[in-house]
């Protein structure tokens, strides 16, 4: 059982920087065509500052730390036991190359289900850009699995 | 390129579909390295056979992406105010993932014309991986 003594756990803030060439391999691995998420030129012709961050890749750049598995080892959880089950986006500006945005996250909910053969950790992140505007947030549930 | 408006659309109305090619080792190594998630269950079978997994499987956030870029070519993205799904059941090699959206509300909030657009991920034979919902601005 994951003790729940980290319920409230805030984790250390961390920033990441947007950039383009990732946002293109990010395009390549998820099948997208659309030139706006490939080139700068094309997305700036639909208005963007530059390639917009795509819906899901907020969730990614939260990864970029030396241990993105920091948490789960922090709640002494096996990664192999985990799986991801909610994730939510809620948006408020726009997210371009370029850009270097800042996670704040904490760990909000701690629970068991089926008489502890599942356990969930709720996660919610507020993400905020350089000029310290709030530009999302995210919330995601992680499950662990003790069959 | 026309972007649907708030008064042309009704509850009830589809999405345009979204196709995903069958997701094959090499997609979720591209995956796993684009999207910044190392985690060896999804790339390494030896790992998951030590934990209990027959094999790799696919990255939830994967079709979740896939169902973005369903929403994406819908509308421009800056209309985008919301997008949430719970993932059901694990996604396997060579599925091929296929993204559905129906507009099951329209409503104004904070001055705003939004639609609530029900959006779900299946695989070839019709299981239900992803499962959620998006708001979305019209003007």
């Amino acid at each position: 059982m994951i003790d729940r003594k980290h319920i409230g756990l805030e984790m250390p803030p961390h920033s990441a920087d947007v950039e383009k060439g990732r946002l293109r391999f990010f395009a390549k691995a998820t099948g997208q065509t659309d030139p706006i998420y490939i080139d700068e030129q094309a997305a700036k012709a639909a208005g963007y500052r530059s390639i917009p961050v795509p819906p899901t890749f907020l969730f990614c750049l939260d990864m970029e730390v030396p241990n993105p598995f920091e948490l789960i080892e922090r709640l002494d959880v096996d990664l192999g036991k985990v799986l991801h089950g909610e994730q939510s986006f809620t948006y408020y500006k726009d997210v371009c190359a370029g850009d270097r945005v800042t996670y704040q996250s904490k760990v909000v909910d701690i629970f068991d289900k089926k008489d502890g053969a599942l356990e969930f950790i709720i996660k919610e992140t507020k993400v905020t850009n350089q000029d310290g505007d709030h530009v999302a947030d995210l919330k995601g549930v992680i499950v662990v699995r003790h069959q | 390129m026309s972007h649907p408006t708030f008064d042309s659309v009704s509850v009830g109305d589809k999405l345009p579909e979204l196709t995903s090619a069958p997701i094959s080792r090499t997609t979720l190594a591209l995956y796993g390295g684009a999207s910044g998630d190392h985690n060896p269950i999804h790339v390494d079978i030896d790992f998951a056979k030590s934990h209990g997994m027959p094999d790799v499987f696919a990255h939830g956030m994967l079709s979740m992406a896939y169902l973005g870029r369903m929403l994406t070519n819908w509308v421009p993205q800056c209309q985008l105010r919301s997008f949430s799904n719970r993932f059901g059941s694990i996604t396997n090699l060579q599925d091929k993932i296929h993204c559905n959206g129906t507009i099951v509300e329209k409503l104004e909030q904070d001055g705003e014309k939004l639609v609530r657009v029900e959006i779900n991920a299946a695989n070839q034979d019709g299981d239900i991986k992803l499962a959620g919902e998006a708001l979305i601005a019209l003007v």
